[in-house]
């Protein structure tokens, strides 16, 4: 019989096309067809609004964005020679937009902005950017990631062994830890706006609360140092729900029996959970870390509502930006050129997490 | 219930509207303020009026929340589907006539007599578009407050300058009494910025781009006068006279008339409320003179016809007809504008003669400057919105400055000069 029900499977396949139609054409037009447009686009000077036809202008639009140099700055000195000293025992030095701005002697340098620098005996090194906001977002998002990836899926992992157990009562807590992701993520950063005031907030409050009112208001959205990690934290309760689902399925599929040869093996919990549960969870653990990676790349609704970018692009994004410039600045290319480079970046890692937890 | 309300309003009305439109030409007509009952009932009867007025031409409305408004146009010209009028902010007009969505009003000579510079739109020597109304913005005082301390009362004549304006904000902040002597409204993170805080440069004597080519930035956004502007600038955060950009929403809104903020920069729009508070103690104050003259911005929202308008001789006529003295003057009654005419202005409740806003009325006739006149103005805003912000929040203000012009000058060189197609 097998081989006649393979003939009468294959010979339907008109009918296995115009059922995956309407989704192919779909994700065609909002997916497929969107991505070559904006690859395209990013070799172009379009833009939102104009009279002006688009041009093809290369790798311009990536150069714009990846360009750096770098300056040596020497101390400034006086005419005999000797450094100048401040009276707080610094020296000091030529501003860089001398270089950067209309100087003929550095023309590789000109529109550029110090990015970061270091001292070097008594010169200073510096690495200037011509794109410094994009250069900040992508450092921003990198970082992101780089926190948030292992963070929310051991918070996750965690989450999900302790509501993995028979208690009376237990589907309270898995409604309750599941129940961010249910909500909007706009409302959700709304509402953590209000938790993050810099001084009439919950957490202040809350803060000063517990230390008898000792601590000092932080603005936490609005000081450069902290909102990063405010749009961590909240990024992360936020989806943590989602993926200890997914750790769950995963545990309740590794077999009862197993556990209960442990058992009789005499295995401690601990020992447990490094030689049945984490094996056994494998797949999952590879299918959550790609995830998540992917997730935190494409950081933008909190962004959106919460900072803005903002405070001194603190918490610029490289999906706020493209959308930004896209959008906002009419400027389409680099818009689309942004989301190649952010497309290539997530290509790269994740080949790079495949290989790496690849079956041995 | 409500929502089911004004669909069947509006399905009503659409139903009157296409049966009175027998033999007449229909002319469809986009606004951006959807959500006030005010404006649509205001906008309505003139559309109603105009409709009754001759048998040429029936206006039908379609209303947009303002925050989807400017998307929703872009999108629509995009896809070839503009309305035949549209109703565009100010600033953003030139902008819009560029790229080809608006063509120049047919409005009859003399038509535009008498109406405050603000409310017309002229770009490439042509008017594409003309505002019912202005807006302006005032320094809000309480008069108890200014002569507690003594601070005299400025006119028109003889505004603050920028050291009695520091010396003052210095005074309010030593006084203790206040969070912060002065409420800027740093919250608002739109088009507030380049038009609340740009008059305060150009009153420096520096702007957002060169007006005489609109060609560069550069010495207009990164000069001298512009770099003192944003040392002032500074200075506002660092001593901590005003609430700086996480400042909350509702603090924005409440501050002034609670009186955490002894002073308030901000707009005739809620001159209404707070006089309903506080009386006749508020005071609406010109802008400080900080070296070339007081100035504030001008410019609102105001009525113009696509470019793909089939009968763009109908479009005029209405807004030829929405400019009637009686409808700027019902405009200004219904939400608190200041009426495009003197003749309109003295058929107002608020702006007549010893109206409690009239004051708004003098304020824009003599301060009101218009934000740069060149389709490159909505990315400078952001531009400007970006730097101000940044400085506010402690960035170095020449680098600041210059990474604006960078960008600015980038954005013209990448847009062909912003040169009117051929």
């Amino acid at each position: 019989m097998r081989p006649t029900r393979t003939k009468s499977l294959q010979s339907h396949s008109l009918a296995g096309w115009l059922m995956s139609g309407p989704a192919l054409a779909l994700v065609t037009l909002f997916l497929i067809v969107p991505f070559l447009l904006a690859f395209w686009f990013s070799f172009t000077n379009q833009r939102l609004i104009s009279p002006n036809p688009t041009q093809f202008v290369g790798t311009s639009n990536f150069e714009q964005l990846l360009g750096v140099g770098a300056l040596v700055l020497e101390p400034e000195r006086t005419e005999d020679g000797s450094l100048i000293v401040s009276e707080t025992g610094e020296l000091s030095y030529p501003r860089v937009r001398e270089f950067t701005r209309n100087n003929p002697d550095y023309p590789q340098l000109e529109g550029m902005r110090e990015w970061f620098g270091w001292s070097w005996g008594e010169s200073k090194v510096l690495v200037l950017a011509r794109d410094l906001v994009f250069m900040k977002a992508l450092t921003n998002t990198l970082f992101f990631v780089a926190v948030v990836a292992p963070l929310q899926s051991g918070i996750a992992l965690l989450l999900a062994l302790m509501i993995n157990q028979k208690l009376r009562g237990i589907n309270v807590f898995r409604t309750v830890y599941f129940m961010p992701v249910v909500v909007s993520i706009v409302v959700v950063s709304l509402l953590w706006r209000f938790i993050y005031d810099g001084r009439s907030g919950l957490l202040n409050n809350l803060l000063q609360f517990l230390s008898f009112g000792q601590f000092q208001p932080i603005d936490w959205l609005g000081n450069p140092d902290t909102a990063m990690f405010a749009i961590i934290v909240m990024s992360i309760w936020q989806a943590v729900g989602f993926h200890m689902v997914i750790w769950l399925a995963g545990l309740q599929n590794i077999p009862l029996t197993l556990y209960e040869a442990a058992d009789i093996e005499g295995a401690t919990a601990w020992q447990k959970f490094r030689f049945v549960t984490w094996p056994g969870l494998r797949n999952t653990a590879v299918l959550i870390l790609v995830v998540i990676t992917m997730q935190a790349f494409a950081l933008f609704a909190q962004i959106d509502v919460m900072t803005n970018g903002g405070p001194l692009d603190s918490t610029q994004t490289l999906v706020f930006q493209a959308v930004t410039r896209g959008y906002e600045q009419q400027n389409i290319a680099g818009g689309s050129a942004i989301s190649v480079l952010l497309f290539l970046i997530v290509l790269a890692i994740s080949l790079f997490q495949r290989y790496v937890t690849r079956e041995r | 219930m409500k929502s089911l309300r004004l669909l069947t309003t509006s399905l009503a009305i659409a139903t009157a509207m296409s049966t009175a439109a027998f033999a007449q030409t229909e002319l469809t007509m986009w606004y951006h303020g959807a959500g006030s009952t005010v404006e649509r009932d205001l906008i309505n009867t003139i559309i109603s009026d105009f409709n009754g007025s001759q048998s040429d031409w029936t206006v039908t409305l379609q209303e947009f929340p303002q925050a989807a408004y400017n998307d929703s146009v872009v999108a629509a010209a995009v896809a070839g589907n503009l309305p035949d009028i549209i109703d565009v902010d100010g600033p953003v007009m030139p902008n819009w006539a560029w790229a080809g969505y608006m063509q120049p009003l047919q409005l009859s000579e003399g038509a535009l007599d008498g109406f405050l510079p603000g409310a017309i739109g002229k770009y490439n020597g042509e008017v594409y578009s003309v505002g019912l109304w202005d807006a302006a913005i005032a320094m809000y005082a309480r008069r108890s407050t200014l002569e507690k301390f003594d601070i005299r009362i400025p006119t028109l004549d003889e505004p603050w300058t920028r050291e009695e304006f520091d010396e003052i904000l210095a005074t309010l902040k030593e006084s203790g009494e206040f969070e912060y002597p002065l409420n800027l409204g740093m919250a608002d993170q739109g088009e507030w910025y380049p038009y609340a805080f740009g008059p305060f440069l150009w009153s420096f004597g520096g702007d957002m781009v060169d007006r005489s080519s609109y060609q560069t930035a550069e010495g207009a956004l990164n000069g001298d006068a512009a770099i003192e502007f944003g040392e002032w600038w500074q200075s506002l955060f660092t001593n901590e006279y005003a609430p700086g950009t996480s400042q909350d929403m509702a603090d924005h809104e409440t501050g002034f008339i609670d009186g955490d903020y002894a002073l308030q920069w901000n707009g005739n729009w809620v001159a209404v409320n707070t006089l309903n508070a506080l009386g006749d103690d508020v005071l609406f104050l010109p802008a400080p003179d900080f070296g070339t003259g007081p100035k504030i911005g001008g410019a609102s929202w105001q009525f113009g016809v696509s470019a793909t308008s089939e009968h763009p001789e109908g479009a005029s006529a209405f807004i030829e007809f929405a400019l009637q003295p009686e409808y700027l003057a019902a405009f200004s009654d219904g939400i608190g504008l200041i009426p495009a005419t003197a003749e309109a202005a003295a058929m107002t409740e608020n702006y007549k003669e010893g109206g409690p806003l009239e004051v708004f009325y003098g304020l824009s006739e003599a301060q009101a400057t218009l934000r740069p006149v060149t389709p490159g103005y909505v990315f400078q805003a952001l531009e400007f919105r970006k730097a101000l912000s940044d400085i506010a929040n402690g960035a170095d203000v020449v680098d600041a400055l210059d990474a604006a012009t960078d960008a600015i000058n980038d954005d013209i060189a990448r847009n062909n000069n912003y040169a009117t197609a051929q």
